[in-house]
């Protein structure tokens, strides 16, 4: 079943369009030229790499927005299946976000093909990246289950979400560095789970380090609780969606 | 009548819908009855206190006017919904075809349509495979295989809906108003598949509001109406009886 469903979605996803998958590339690259052109004049005296820099924040940001964008919209859309057949719910976000993996993994592709032009020097630290990538699947659908479940008795999460987004966007640093910012700022962006995953990957790919252990244990902690809070949603809710739809 | 034959039982099943709650009235209006102290929620029970026991190879139909409780009923007996109170122990598994032709998505073909429902039913791609070509000629549908879902007219798609969903050996079958579908021939040809079906073994719901074919295939029914349980008896020609004397008064009050 969870195959078939991937298939559905991959098919609507890219029906009647010439790029298809095409695009799923050329937004996040269109973002990142607008705003190298845009911010490199500020920012980009101070950064090295400043192409990367971006490229590492708008990666996973757009990675985040498109998971969780499909992840909420996933169960309200399949209500027709849902109310007449009894199958387990989840299927239909994972099956949503197996397409928005398969778009980050091409995307993360481009990204190192910018690496090597942007002269950034690989290293075996690179695999690391595994780690931040993993924990931000599971931050991601857990957010996703929280909010599709949201989704079927508010509808206004749509709006909420999409401005939150946008808030989060400019809070995760993705344009500009944190570091001029004082303390109680700086703390506030090491809760956001977003931007710590953004500069677990900068510190990997930019300064060729490995985050410390306390980083690892946050990014964990950040992914399990959302992910928990999913399947508690998912669990606690489970026959009451259909009243909802 | 042995407690080990016993399929399905429901014991004092009650379902509720709630309304004038968030779905009716949206997250602004919420917030600010809750605030106000105006937030009320008005229960609506669909099922009230419906009890029924069905045996191995029995076929129940459950009748009642529209709005009677009956799909919500077998929503709760497929394990869609949960009763609000009472118990439904089920022996077996179930598969249930409510409302067949949705569900289908309009923008895939036939073909990714077939596969995809079947999935839904539980069976595997080896299995779809195999019975493929079965499904389609039963359907009538050869020469249609590769056009979008939203192209076929309705009696097409639930003549699919029906072809995929026949396959099914489930132990406890339920059918809501499946055999309805399609024309004349067709329908002629999906009540000889059902019975094969229910010979087969499988114990069978029937919603239908066609007193006839309740009267030709059940060995008990169940009469709903408002939610409430009238009457449950294996006297199925006696109920339907009643059923009929019932539905022409009510006719005759509104005239």
């Amino acid at each position: 079943m969870f195959e078939e469903l991937v298939k559905r979605d991959f098919k609507k996803k890219y029906k009647r369009t010439i790029l298809g998958m095409g695009w799923s590339l050329l937004s996040p690259l269109l973002m990142l030229l607008v705003m190298k052109v845009a911010f490199e004049q500020f920012f980009g005296r101070t950064v090295d790499h400043y192409t990367t820099y971006l490229f590492c924040g708008l990666l996973t940001f757009n990675w985040f927005a498109e998971s969780t964008n499909g992840g909420m919209r996933s169960l309200l859309w399949n209500a027709s299946i849902f109310t007449k057949v009894n199958v387990p719910k989840y299927m239909f976000l994972f099956s949503v976000n197996v397409q928005v993996l398969l778009n980050f993994a091409l995307t993360l592709l481009v990204f190192f093909a910018f690496c090597a032009i942007d002269h950034v020097s690989f290293s075996w630290r690179f695999l690391c990246l595994v780690f931040p990538i993993t924990t931000m699947l599971f931050f991601s659908l857990g957010i996703g289950m929280v909010l599709s479940a949201f989704f079927i008795f508010f509808r206004d999460i749509d709006y909420i979400w999409s401005l939150a987004l946008q808030l989060l966007m400019y809070g995760s640093a993705i344009f500009y560095t944190v570091d001029k910012f004082p303390p109680s700022m700086q703390f506030a962006f090491s809760m956001n789970p977003v931007y710590r995953h953004i500069a677990y990957i900068r510190e990997v790919v930019l300064a060729g380090t490995i985050p410390s252990l306390e980083t690892h244990l946050t990014l964990i902690g950040f992914a399990l609780a959302a992910f928990l809070a999913g399947i508690f949603m998912y669990r606690h809710y489970n026959t009451e969606f259909l009243y909802y739809v | 009548m042995s407690d080990q034959n016993i399929m399905l039982s429901c014991q004092g099943v009650s379902i509720r819908y709630k309304i004038g709650d968030l779905k009716d009235i949206g997250l602004k209006e919420w917030v600010t009855r809750r605030l106000t102290g105006r937030y009320s929620v008005v229960d609506f029970w669909a099922d009230k206190d419906v009890s029924f026991t069905i045996n191995e190879g029995d076929m129940l139909g459950i009748i009642g006017t529209n709005g009677a409780g009956k799909s919500t009923l077998l929503k709760a007996v497929s394990g869609i919904m949960e009763p609000t109170e009472g118990y439904i122990v089920r022996k077996g598994r179930v598969v249930a075809l409510l409302e067949l032709a949705s569900g289908f998505d309009g923008d895939l073909t036939v073909t990714e349509n077939a596969y995809l429902r079947g999935a839904m039913l539980g069976y595997t791609r080896t299995f779809m495979d195999e019975m493929y070509s079965r499904i389609i000629d039963f359907a009538e549908l050869k020469g249609f295989e590769d056009r979008p879902f939203k192209q076929l007219s309705s009696g097409m798609k639930s003549r699919l809906a029906f072809s995929i969903a026949s396959l099914v050996k489930p132990e406890i079958l339920i059918l809501d108003e499946v055999l309805s579908v399609g024309d004349g021939s067709f329908r002629a040809k999906s009540e000889a598949k059902m019975r094969e079906i229910i010979k087969g073994g499988a114990t069978t719901i029937l919603v239908s509001h066609s007193i006839g074919q309740i009267r030709a295939m059940c060995s008990k029914v169940l009469w709903l109406d408002k939610g409430r349980q009238i009457e449950f008896t294996d006297d199925v020609k006696g109920c339907c009886d009643r059923y009929e004397a019932f539905l022409a008064a009510r006719k005759n009050a509104k005239v």
